[in-house]
């Protein structure tokens, strides 16, 4: 039977928490697979290797840069999840700032608290099989991405942008005929375009679509009046090292 | 084997929120040390909402945290909408309860079911337990279901719910829209109620612990969504002067601080909740709390489960009675002008109180936040718990022993995602 282990480093748990809120799939999954390292779900834990890794987090501190690699070694297929093993999460604020002042304003006595100076995606350490977006993720694609393993087939995942799926749903375009700063043109599919849905625009939980032309949606937007400012905070948010790459 | 002198060591605490170690040292037969230790890498929250606009907080705290994201969301606007100084008003404020108690009954079922129960039962997990009952099984995840359909129907999203922002709403639900909720919920209170019977039916070890307890306290209802600060020791206070009584201090096994209430360890939580507001609660939820055996007051942290079944029936039974009177709020959400100063806020997480607290400049740009998370209030009160567990079952061999500390900390649902991140301002330096 197919051995599934699910890994944390520094996230806050709602990706590997989306496989639990598989509600009406889990207990079919559990007959299909065996959860072999599952720490938040089981206190069972099995010896690798393991054929499906899911890694959520980003790496921050020395030790789990290690680990990663360990996880990697001992995984035929590894599949990060969500925004911090993907892209380092919003922990990657810390990158475009000073650490040392980060840890001084959070604890008294710093040098009881050991971390990186960058929080960096897991595929800056080892090499990825595939990368699940968001944050979080999206419940039916962790469900496909399982089912094509279990498959052997390659998983259907979208690569346009949010737009797509907000056109797809019937909205209008909370950004042109709304004004409201949106992300959709630039934001990778997957979500389902919650946002655009409640009114709002969508800020980017699933990082940047592939080719996503950032320049021009900032220059978009301070057209549209934001400040330089705002367009930045908009940008740095979950995704912040991955679109940073992008402008 | 020696009983005199031994280390229990625990790396990888399993079944719990986060990431968490537990290291007992015992020294001549006396436990020397008693550690909960929290090694999750720090994320440092408090340092870079700093220069972050007064309606970033909700989106950015809610990722503290995936288990109780509505809890980080409602903590921020009420500190962001205290140091505004704007009130929200009773439909918004309906709508924001029906969305936390969403969160309630989806993350009390994932602890009970998924995270607690096989403890009782001696398995290692909910699919062990679904292979012998599977019908148990599936009436936990049905209860589960339920609450995220709330989370969803309110917030758009189970985990990171994106509806809600300062001041309230981005887009108030059609009643049509949330009507749908109302059949499952029915049913799911048929589930919730099982589910209080069933674990009134677990072998509950005998324990007690005598910390003071606090909790958020409303006069109207048993508090979730706000409130002021009461406590087992007789005091009453707002949640401006949550800092005057809560201090918290570093230690260097972990990288949550540990918080003192008054200078004494405490806890927060569903036994500080039940003890305090427990004549709160709907009739039918005390009526299945005095079935199950609880009585005006719970100490035994074992008997938290019961108590967590309990406040299930709760919020299932306050979700059905806004849902009945809801009509959409108009406007969704109030404009919030921002101004200079300190805001306070406090919610009731599933697993304690959370405190957010801003300091805002008169463009609304914060200028400092401090986060005091429940798990690192709980704490101080954990390790009291594991230090007299060890020193009571001395006798038990090391594996054994092991298990009893383990199953020990999960009573208190800690979440160590959420423990990792706080700001220190009032520092005990020693």
């Amino acid at each position: 039977m197919t051995r599934l282990a699910v890994w944390k480093f520094a996230s806050c748990d709602g990706c590997q928490l989306t496989l639990l809120d598989c509600e009406d799939e889990l207990l079919t999954l559990a007959e299909q697979v065996t959860i072999a390292h599952f720490l938040e779900a089981s206190s069972r834990v099995l010896p690798g290797p393991y054929d499906l890794s899911l890694v959520e987090g980003s790496i921050t501190t020395a030790a789990d840069a290690d680990r990663i690699r360990q996880v990697r070694a001992q995984s035929r297929a590894l599949v990060t999840i969500g925004a911090c093993a993907t892209a380092g999460g919003i922990q990657a604020l810390r990158n475009y700032a000073d650490v040392d002042e980060f840890r001084s304003i959070v604890y008294a006595r710093p040098e009881y608290v050991a971390a990186l100076a960058r929080s960096t995606p897991v595929a800056e350490h080892v090499p990825v099989d595939l990368e699940l977006r968001g944050c979080p993720i999206d419940k039916g694609q962790l469900l496909e991405v399982i089912s094509a393993l279990l498959a052997g087939r390659r998983p259907n995942l979208p690569d346009t942008s949010t737009c797509t799926e907000c056109k797809r749903r019937g909205l209008v375009c909370v950004m042109v005929a709304g004004g409201r700063a949106c992300l959709g043109p630039i934001t990778h599919a997957g979500c389902g375009a919650l946002c655009p849905a409640v009114g709002r625009g969508c800020y980017g939980c699933f990082g940047p679509m592939a080719g996503a032309n950032v320049p021009a949606l900032a220059a978009q937007l301070r057209r549209l009046g934001r400040p330089a400012e705002q367009v930045d905070r908009l940008l740095a948010t979950f995704n912040v090292a991955a679109f940073e790459a992008r402008t | 084997m020696s009983h005199r002198n031994r280390q229990l060591r625990v790396s990888s605490l399993a079944r719990v929120e986060g990431e968490g170690a537990l290291d007992v040292v015992v020294t001549d037969g006396r436990v020397d040390s008693a550690r909960l230790q929290i090694y999750e890498p720090p994320r440092f929250f408090e340092a870079f909402l700093r220069g972050r606009a007064f309606t970033e907080p909700v989106d950015i705290t809610a990722r503290i945290c995936g288990i109780c994201p509505v809890a980080y969301q409602t903590s921020a606007w009420n500190a962001i909408e205290d140091a505004c100084g704007v009130e929200v008003g009773a439909p918004i404020t309906a709508l924001r309860r029906l969305l936390y108690c969403g969160e309630w009954v989806s993350s009390h079922a994932l602890h009970v079911y998924l995270l607690h129960a096989p403890d009782f039962l001696g398995l290692p997990d909910v699919v062990e337990l679904a292979r012998h009952e599977r019908a148990i099984v599936e009436r936990g995840l049905r209860l589960k279901r339920a609450g995220n359909a709330i989370l969803e129907a309110v917030g758009g999203r189970a985990i990171h719910p994106v509806n809600p922002r300062v001041g309230g709403f981005h887009r108030a639900p059609p009643a049509s829209e949330l009507a749908r909720l109302v059949d499952p919920l029915r049913r799911a209170l048929d589930d919730a109620l099982e589910t209080v019977r069933w674990v009134a039916g677990f072998d509950i070890p005998d324990a007690r612990i005598d910390q003071p307890l606090l909790a958020a306290h409303d006069p109207d209802r048993y508090a979730i969504e706000r409130g002021a600060l009461v406590t087992s020791t007789g005091q009453y206070f707002p949640a401006a002067e949550f800092l005057d009584h809560v201090v918290e201090h570093q230690v260097p096994h972990s990288s949550a601080l540990h918080a003192r209430l008054d200078g004494q360890h405490y806890l927060t939580g569903p036994l500080a909740r039940y003890t305090l507001n427990g004549g709160q609660l709907s009739p039918l939820a005390r009526q299945a709390a005095a079935a199950a055996g609880l009585g005006e007051s719970c100490r035994n942290p074992y008997r938290s489960v019961v108590v967590r079944a309990v406040e299930i029936v709760y919020a299932i039974e306050e979700a059905l009675r806004i849902l009945a009177a809801y009509e959409p709020p108009r406007p969704p959400a109030l404009p919030v002008e921002p101004r200079a100063g300190i805001g306070h806020g406090v919610s009731e997480a599933p697993r304690g109180l959370l405190y957010h607290r801003y300091q805002l400049d008169a463009a609304g740009t914060v200028m400092d936040a401090v986060i005091v998370p429940p798990t690192a209030q709980n704490q101080a009160a954990i390790e009291d718990d594991l230090r007299d567990v060890v020193a009571r079952n001395l006798d038990l061999d090391d594996a054994a022993l092991t298990g009893l500390c383990e199953r020990t900390i999960r009573n208190y649902d800690p979440c160590i995602s959420c423990a990792t991140h706080f700001l220190d301002v009032r520092v005990e330096r020693r």
